[in-house]
């Protein structure tokens, strides 16, 4: 993703308004605008009304297992890699109603789930995530069967792409060939210009819809200086990137030929199996459904929410869990993220956003578990 | 059309086959699902309680209803065992893949069904007795646990009845009146009459039975190819989307239920996997 092109035609640069303009012209348009603000001790992505709810100034300090705000001296407003959230909390919902039932006298009447969903528009989508995106696109409306509710969403979803200009400890976004620069599939891509103080956006159009939105706005048009300044945000981004997983066809042979691997009994008793790898993870697709009943016994829904592979209740078939072991649970989750993924939809499951090693209260690194089967191979006991 | 939205069907006969296991006739109020090949399944939907995958035992074709096989283990499942004439219950699907009785033409077949996997198997039985002539031997090795848990004892004694096929039973637990055999139904596949060389084996039942029922056919000569299993893992959705029915790279529910043995051979002994 670090090719150097040339100035995309219909590039464009907005100042601080220009950007504030983009959203009211998104908001006028019937879009409902996402995006990322501070809460809590970290950047989350909600609903935003203007450039004021945006994190000013912020930036994040991300090791494993830790993840910290702290200032910065100007007033960026992107200058942070990725929180807790993911945009997967808007496309595949953690909660989701699939129908409800109900009873007429002996006869069951099913109701299909509700209508077209609002349009939405996602600003500060990083590049990673756009391809988590791409991702969860081809697992929940590119196969056989669809989730029509997420198929539903996605349709209705403008992407505002923010190029990664600080990218995290954590990241390693480079070797997944997934950032720090998005090179398609955005409506409108975004890098924020701040040397020298200014702070500026050079904006690049990925579609009709993102150009015709862009003409719209308050603009000039992009000069090869602004260009060379955008990539060099980038350029900067890819060097300060330490982390790296293996290539994807080596992991893929080293775990699916290891499954007893000792490995597995190390990180296991690291391992807590408390989720939260796979609950900030972008592309971590799984669910569970519960039944709701009214009280009056008359009415009933089945609602789809987010579950885990690392819960025991994942694998319950009659008579049992089939993964007992913790030292199972993140083989299956390991395993199905780096290799069976490639086999199920022709892609890696990671995109190397670096969430499930903020977020690991032990600080289970994804690329060193990895790396312990690359390059460890002999080791293997198989 | 929503995927995970059901059609109502109404039960028009239920029957006990043990004491725990029951089966449902069943029919469309409105719409119907498309006709299910012998081997794929269905996710039940009982009001309020929830959905589980259950096997088409019997498609609804000539007239005959969409019959279903329960064991009462979980929430739903009981709930389904529950069910009264009458009463209306959400079928979606059919959902997997199928036993292999069309590639298996000209074969020797043989059958290994263990407890209530000859649930299963009674529509790829059904299909290759009713098209005779088109396979070789055709052999039916059936274990269960006592004589009191065997299924479809009426069937069993008509397809019994029908001189060009080896039925074989064999209880884990006889009591007084059991004239039978005794023993794992593994047991009996060294002595089942098939030429290796041109058999397809559909087996199914519980894991370790299908485990040591693989040994048995390895040694009797079978390749993995033609050996097939139908695999049981959790599920959500049977449509390749909730995630749960993963076994190894596959999704249960769109590779299997019924899969053949060369698939998974390097994984069907890992534990837990």
């Amino acid at each position: 993703m670090t090719t150097i092109r040339a100035l995309p035609p219909g590039s464009a640069v907005l100042r601080l308004d220009g950007l504030q303009q983009l959203i009211a012209a998104l908001a006028v348009r019937g879009y409902e605008i996402v995006g990322p603000v501070e809460r809590d001790g970290a950047i989350l992505y909600d609903r935003i009304a203007s450039t004021a709810d945006l994190p000013a100034g912020r930036t994040d300090r991300q090791e494993p297992g830790s993840y910290r705000l702290e200032p910065r001296a100007d007033g960026a407003l992107f200058a942070y890699a990725v929180g807790p959230h993911s945009w997967k909390r808007y496309l595949h919902r953690p909660n989701e109603t699939l129908f409800k039932s109900r009873r007429v006298g002996e006869e069951l009447v099913f109701d299909p789930p509700a209508g077209p969903p609002p349009r939405t528009a996602f600003l500060g989508v990083r590049p990673c995530e756009l391809v988590a995106i791409f991702v969860q696109d081809r697992v929940l409306m590119e196969g056989h069967y669809v989730n029509t509710g997420y198929k539903a969403r996605r349709e209705a979803t403008f992407l505002v792409v923010v190029n990664c200009g600080s990218p995290a400890a954590t990241c390693f976004c480079t070797s997944m060939h997934t950032g720090p620069r998005a090179t398609g599939g955005f409506d409108i891509a975004l890098t924020e210009l701040l040397a020298d103080g200014r702070q500026e956006f050079l904006a690049e159009p990925g579609t009709d819809g993102g150009a015709a939105l862009l003409a719209y706005l308050p603009t000039r048009p992009a000069t090869e200086a602004d260009w060379q300044a955008a990539l060099a945000v980038t350029a900067q981004a890819v060097a300060s990137i330490g982390r790296r997983m293996p290539p994807g066809n080596e992991i893929k042979a080293a775990l699916q030929s290891n499954p007893e691997h000792a490995r597995w009994d190390d990180v296991a008793r690291r391992c807590l199996a408390c989720a939260n790898c796979t609950l900030v993870c972008p592309t971590c697709f799984c669910t569970t459904v519960e039944d709701r009943s009214d009280l009056d016994g008359q009415g009933a829904a089945r609602v789809r929410r987010w579950d885990s592979c690392f819960t025991r209740d994942f694998s319950y078939v009659h008579g049992g869990a089939v993964r007992t072991q913790t030292r199972s649970r993140f083989r299956q989750w390991m395993t199905h993220k780096l290799a069976h993924w490639w086999d199920q939809f022709g892609t890696s499951g990671c995109v190397g956003c670096g969430r499930c090693i903020a977020w690991c209260p032990a600080g289970i690194d994804i690329t060193v578990e990895a790396a312990a089967f690359t390059e460890g191979q002999n080791h293997g006991i198989t | 059309m929503d995927p995970y939205v059901p059609l109502p069907y109404r039960v028009l006969a239920t029957r006990k086959d043990t004491p725990d296991v029951v089966t449902l006739d069943l029919a469309p109020v409105g719409d119907s699902i498309p006709e299910p090949q012998p081997g794929q399944f269905t996710m039940l939907y009982v009001f309020g309680v929830g959905e589980a995958p259950i096997s088409v035992s019997g498609a609804p074709v000539d007239g005959n209803p969409l019959v279903q096989t329960v064991r009462a283990v979980g929430a739903v499942s009981n709930a389904i065992t529950r069910l009264r004439p009458g009463q209306e219950i959400g079928v979606r699907g059919p959902y997997g893949t199928a036993w292999p009785v069309e590639s298996a033409t000209g074969h020797d077949i043989l059958f290994v069904a263990g407890g209530l996997g000859l649930a299963p198997l009674r529509p790829a039985i059904r299909h290759v007795l009713s098209n005779r002539d088109r396979y070789g031997r055709v052999s039916l090795l059936y274990g269960t646990r006592g004589p009191e848990d065997m299924l479809y004892r009426d069937e069993l004694a008509e397809w019994r009845r029908m001189l060009d096929v080896e039925i074989e039973v064999t209880v884990d637990h006889a009591d007084r009146t059991w004239r039978g055999t005794v023993g794992v139904v593994t047991k009996l596949i060294p002595r089942a009459d098939f030429d290796p060389e041109r058999t397809t084996a559909m087996v199914c039942g519980p894991e370790v039975m299908m485990r040591f029922s693989v040994l048995a056919l390895q040694v009797a000569g079978l390749p993995f190819e033609r050996t097939f299993l139908s695999l049981e893992r959790a599920m959500k959705c049977g449509l390749g989307l909730c995630g749960r029915c993963q076994f190894g790279a596959h999704f249960v529910c769109q590779e299997g239920a019924v899969i053949s043995y060369d698939r998974i051979a390097h994984i069907f002994t890992v534990r837990e996997i």
